[in-house]
């Protein structure tokens, strides 16, 4: 799993109001190269949950030196877009498990993974 | 003719491959709105035809749009054209020399083609036409191998092979621009490919599906039902980034029965992420998910560019989602550590619709688009059962005959404003989802239709394409 893909997730455990962000417990991290697309990066960050990315990277031991604040002007900043590609796209989660902030169950992470299913009786 | 006006005055000839029919309209004019063109065709134009004139266009849009086609063969700068060879030499003639002559000047080299549509001629037939064709000022040499402008005469003797004229119907010339992408269907065949299941998308009509949503470069697009993710190795070889769920684990982790002949199980690293790796598209991978498409695990927000998908309609997949039936047994056991699977229910079709589009309407950016398929029982089909949304507008509708009472339509939509609270309630009012009212309610009219044509072999296998 992606952090790109984990800034998009909420827990929908029913009753549950606060779900996000979902917090990560991993046990297996990875870091793949992938290419660097200044213009796929610069698309994706209006959509991002900054502070939700920032907190992921911190959990995963990756931020780095990723600003806690969004930068102005990011379009032209090539230095920042790597770093957020490198986060967004290159860190991955392998093993370990999501836990929704509220209701405190966790959706595990295999192989890379994620499994969203909930139970029939969580339903 | 002034040359100013040289680029106005121009037309374009498509000449489209003839098969999936309904599909080509809508696919050329998603990929002349990528470009902000709207579709012009010019002269008496016939959607079933294999040759279609247009204008209003630049070379360039022509050769955007046959970069990504997979409907239209080839397309040429449309000189001259007519219903004899007569008729066709007075309006070359009548073409303007400043525009030829780029072409056709002392130092460049050429090559002349005939081509016919519904009819073969020998090849002394073919020499005649191109020597017939000396009235044109070519100055340059002939160069059979790699000349640097390549000619086509193109005749068509109609669609009906039983019923070939001795004359063509219409003879068009012009200058050869570009071929389209028909090669993407061989080199990215579900034969060839690393993973695939029951009822993986063939790849030409993957194609004519991530052509219909305008699937663009750094794009994201979601497939909600991603099987074997055939969906988005297309929309992946448009260098768009792709993300999917299905409810179903073995699928998505590559696990269980193969569904190839002669092998009974999945091999390591048979996934969705190997297949695009098969193709060099693995950077454009997102992730994948054990996911209920009926839950909301994406938060609100519109995040997707495009949702591109083949829902299941209970015919080689069932149609299910997570939930309890009255008496719950146990749990099956997990094979797995993290793959309990849990118990599913009947999803109605008609709820696998609304929530597609209820998701879409929230998903989706604004001018992004779903494309999805739709089943549908033929004898009581009307263009009313089609669900609406009122965040969407439908695109085209495209039928692909599955058997002679069953086919299924290729809808696209596009998102045209953000939901409001009242929306979402919109469809409960709305008589259209009465013919997938009930699960399995398409499942039974299809196995209906088919016991009663008894013994006759169905049509069943074309539901996957395979």
């Amino acid at each position: 799993m992606k952090l790109l893909t984990h800034n998009m997730l909420t827990s929908h455990v029913k009753g549950v109001t606060k779900g996000y962000p979902l917090l990560i417990k991993a046990t297996e991290v990875k870091v793949n190269e992938v290419d660097f697309n200044p213009q796929f990066v610069s698309r994706m960050i209006p959509k991002l949950e900054w502070s939700a990315l920032v907190q992921a990277a911190d959990e995963l031991g990756q931020r780095q030196d990723l600003p806690g604040e969004l930068v102005p002007e990011y379009e032209n900043n090539e230095e920042f877009l790597k770093k957020v590609h490198r986060v967004l796209l290159e860190v991955e989660v392998i093993e370990g498990c999501l836990r929704c902030p509220e209701s405190g169950r966790e959706f595990p992470i295999s192989r890379g993974i994620p499994n969203m299913l909930l139970n029939e009786d969580e339903v | 003719m002034a040359t100013s006006t040289r680029q106005s005055c121009l037309k374009y000839l498509l000449h489209l491959a003839q098969d999936n029919l309904d599909f080509r309209l809508p696919e050329i004019k998603a990929l002349l709105a990528l470009r902000g063109k709207p579709f012009h065709s010019s002269g008496n134009f016939i959607e079933k035809c294999p040759f279609w004139c247009m204008d209003g266009l630049s070379e360039e849009d022509v050769r955007g749009v046959m970069a990504r086609s997979v409907c239209a063969k080839s397309a040429f700068e449309l000189w001259g054209h007519g219903q004899t060879h007569s008729e066709l030499k007075t309006s070359l003639l009548k073409y303007p020399t400043e525009n030829m002559s780029p072409f056709m000047h002392k130092d460049s080299t050429y090559r002349i083609n005939v081509y016919t549509f519904n009819k073969t001629l020998e090849f002394e037939d073919r020499i005649k036409r191109i020597d017939a064709m000396d009235y044109l000022p070519f100055e340059g040499a002939v160069n059979l191998k790699s000349p640097q402008h390549i000619f086509c005469l193109l005749e068509d003797y109609g669609t009906d092979p039983n019923d070939i004229p001795e004359h063509p119907n219409y003879i068009y010339f012009g200058r050869w621009i570009a071929d389209g992408q028909r090669e993407l269907i061989r080199s990215h065949s579900v034969k060839n490919r690393h993973f695939i299941g029951n009822t993986s998308m063939d790849a030409g009509l993957s194609f004519i599906m991530a052509n219909h949503a305008k699937v663009n470069k750094n794009d994201l697009v979601f497939d909600p039902f991603v099987g074997t993710g055939s969906l988005l190795v297309a929309c992946s070889h448009f260098r768009a980034y792709v993300c999917g769920t299905d409810i179903d684990y073995n699928t998505i982790h590559g696990r269980g029965r193969s569904s190839r002949k002669n092998k009974t199980w999945r091999g390591p690293d048979e996934n969705i992420r190997a297949n695009l790796r098969q193709y060099g598209t693995e950077d454009m991978y997102i992730d994948v998910m054990v996911s209920d498409a009926s839950k909301h695990v994406w938060r609100e927000a519109a995040l997707f560019d495009a949702i591109i998908t083949d829902p299941p309609y209970g015919i080689r997949e069932s149609t299910r989602r997570t939930g309890s039936h009255k008496d719950i047994t146990k749990p099956q056991d997990a094979i797995y550590e993290d793959s309990h699977v849990p118990v599913s229910q009947a999803y109605h079709l008609s709820d696998i619709f609304t929530d597609l589009l209820n998701f879409s309407a929230h998903h989706l950016v604004l001018g992004g688009r779903l494309v999805y398929w739709l089943p549908v029982y033929r004898p009581e089909y009307c263009v009313e059962m089609v669900p609406l949304n009122p965040c969407l507008r439908i695109i085209s509708n495209c039928e692909q005959t599955l058997s002679s009472h069953t086919s299924r339509r290729l809808i696209t939509m596009e998102k045209i404003k953000n939901p409001e609270e009242l929306d979402s309630l919109a469809y409960l009012a709305d008589p259209r989802f009465s013919p997938y009212q009930g699960h399995n309610a398409f499942r039974e009219k299809y196995f209906s239709g088919v016991n009663k044509r008894c013994g006759k072999e169905d049509n069943k296998s074309a539901v996957n394409g395979e």
